[in-house]
């Protein structure tokens, strides 16, 4: 059924994903990958995977975003332009549009914990729902033809096979640098709530009256270069016993 | 956005169909003459190579079917079962023209409230969508309705003049309708044209409260399934020209054409009916052409991930 839960659901599950930590290392697009690719549904196909045009469906990618404030040119400097790594899969929105477009009822937003699907036996492969979506969420699998997005790991968060540890999302799990954090955001006391109500979590094009799940840290702000005092090399005023003796020594050199 | 071939050549002959079933539903054709009974055949013909053509798009049609089954939340399922039950009413009255030679007023109307509605929701699907700014708004629908409106009036006009029928109802209808079309077709190019993005990269990375978002690179070096879909671009003078073009053919040469048709007996019945052949053709271009535009022309939201 493709119209939405009609309560908000009990559960919110989601990601918050910190733009300060993220260094744009890719190990989450290529874990999901590796992980969806046998997992929930068809697998996530790849055109022309030697050739010179090689393509392929994901469930998240990363951009890489220049920041440039008011006037500030220099690199590194605070007021400066700076790199933000940006990693971008669903968002779980709790206003759906992908879902109330489906046609067949194979999109839908499941009333419990609120993460969004594709029944993939009942998929067309029309893609209005790819059109819906603002934040280029779903892909098409060219192979299969049903439309691919990501399941929050659906088969590893609630699967009792594999140890606790591993119960988060592949993606979540994977991150070297712990950008990425998985839990109920429908919870104010999760770990992930608390996260998000400290470093004031965004939400993505929040104009698009979509409602996401997921949340945004922002970049905490820079500090400027100068502010770092580094102590200058020559000087060596302050050294005391064997390093003053070496430096008296060296100086009658 | 991809300007897909099947989905122009669909929304084209499915509202040329619609059009023309709507006109013949009104009863302005004469069912005994043998243009009528070919009018209603290609109606339908028209109506089921549209539908039909919009399968090609679709990645597991064999399932097409399942589509008829969310008509209370999706645009595109209420298309397919508006589609199938004005078929009802349409073959109805079709069978009539044909084989009886009578006009059937209740099925006559009903097909042609079928008509108008199937058309609505098929240009619903696009103007629900709040990612596609440009579509985004009633004046979509309004200028499908009239597009299928103008051109089911063109073709009831060449049916009338062949089958040797007084043509001035219909030339009437064809150049109000004509006219109308583009005139809110024209409004809806300015307002794309004039909008404000609803969206931008500052506000698609929440990054905004630092300052001007550009991207640095994109998640992959080739295109993919988002970028080709999403990320079609048209040069802004070639498009500036095509939309020129568009209203040149599928406005003025038609009205044209069929202004000199209002003044009864000024044109002999051999020259009516090349004036509205030429009408058709024009105009059928100047939608295919028109609807290319509709695609190519508009930005979807997910395009500021991209630094389109
Ligand atoms: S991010 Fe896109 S695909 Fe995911 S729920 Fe929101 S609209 Fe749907
Ligand atoms: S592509 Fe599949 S999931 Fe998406 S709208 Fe079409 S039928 Fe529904």
């Amino acid at each position: 059924m493709t119209s939405l839960p009609s309560q908000t659901t009990p559960k919110k599950l989601g990601l918050v994903i910190d733009l300060d930590v993220c260094v744009g290392c890719h190990a989450c697009v290529v874990s999901c990958k590796e992980w969806n690719t046998g997992g929930y549904g068809a697998a996530l196909s790849d055109q022309d995977p030697y050739g010179p045009d090689v393509s392929g469906t994901f469930l998240n990618r990363i951009h890489s975003f220049e920041v440039t404030p008011e006037g500030g040119e220099v690199v590194g400097e605070a007021g400066a332009a700076r790199l933000i790594h940006f990693p971008k899969s669903c968002l779980h929105c709790e206003d759906a549009p992908c879902v109330t477009v489906c046609p067949t009822g194979a999109s839908y937003k499941r009333t419990d914990d609120g993460i969004v699907l594709v029944d993939e036996d009942m998929c067309i492969g029309c893609g209005l729902c790819a059109w819906a979506c603002p934040y280029g969420a779903r892909e098409m699998d060219l192979a299969a033809g049903v439309m691919k997005k990501c399941t929050l790991c659906i088969d590893r968060i609630y699967n009792e096979t594999i140890p606790e540890v591993d119960r988060v999302p592949s993606c979540v799990r994977t991150c070297p640098t712990n950008a990425r954090h998985f839990g109920d955001l429908a919870d104010p006391g999760s770990a992930v709530s608390i996260m998000v109500a400290e470093r004031g979590g965004m939400d993505l094009m929040p104009e698009q009256g979509t409602r996401p799940v997921n949340k945004y840290l922002p970049p905490r702000p820079r500090k400027p270069l100068a502010a770092k005092a580094v102590p200058a090399a020559e000087d060596t005023r302050g050294a005391t016993g064997f390093f003053a003796w070496v430096d008296d020594m060296l100086d009658r050199i | 956005m991809h300007p897909a071939l099947s989905i122009i050549a669909f929304t084209t002959a499915s509202g040329l169909g619609y059009g023309l079933a709507a006109v013949l539903g009104l009863g302005l054709l004469d069912p005994a003459s043998v243009a009528t009974k070919i009018a209603h055949f290609v109606a339908l013909a028209l109506i089921s190579a549209g539908l039909l053509s919009s399968t090609l798009h679709l990645g597991n049609p064999q399932r097409a079917w399942r589509a008829l089954s969310q008509w209370r939340s999706s645009w595109l399922s209420r298309e397919g079962v508006m589609a199938i039950l004005t078929f009802v009413p349409l073959c109805i009255a079709a069978y009539g023209a044909i084989f009886q030679s009578r006009y059937l007023p209740i099925a006559g109307l009903l097909g042609t409230l079928g008509a108008a509605v199937t058309v609505c929701c098929t240009s619903m699907i696009y103007a629900s969508l709040r990612s596609v700014q440009a579509w985004h708004t009633p004046l979509t629908p309004a200028c499908y309705l009239l597009f299928a409106g103008a051109g089911g009036s063109l073709l009831g006009l060449f049916f009338v003049a062949s089958g040797g029928g007084n043509v001035l109802v219909l030339s009437v209808l064809s150049v109000v309708l004509l006219v109308a079309a583009w005139f809110l077709k024209w409004q809806w190019r300015q307002r794309m044209l004039s909008q404000v993005p609803l969206s931008t990269p500052e506000s698609a990375t929440g990054l905004g409260f630092i300052g001007k978002v550009k991207l640095f690179e994109r998640p992959h070096f080739n295109d993919n399934y988002l970028t080709s879909e999403m990320g079609f671009r048209v040069a802004r003078k070639h498009a500036a020209k095509l939309a020129r073009l568009s209203v040149l053919l599928g406005g003025v040469v038609p009205v044209a054409a069929v202004v000199p048709l209002l003044l009864s007996g000024a044109v002999t019945p051999a020259l009516t009916v090349l004036l509205a052949i030429v009408a058709v053709l024009s105009h059928a271009v100047g939608v295919l052409t028109e609807r290319w535009l509709f695609f190519a022309e508009a930005r979807h939201a997910v395009m500021n991930y991209y630094g389109q």
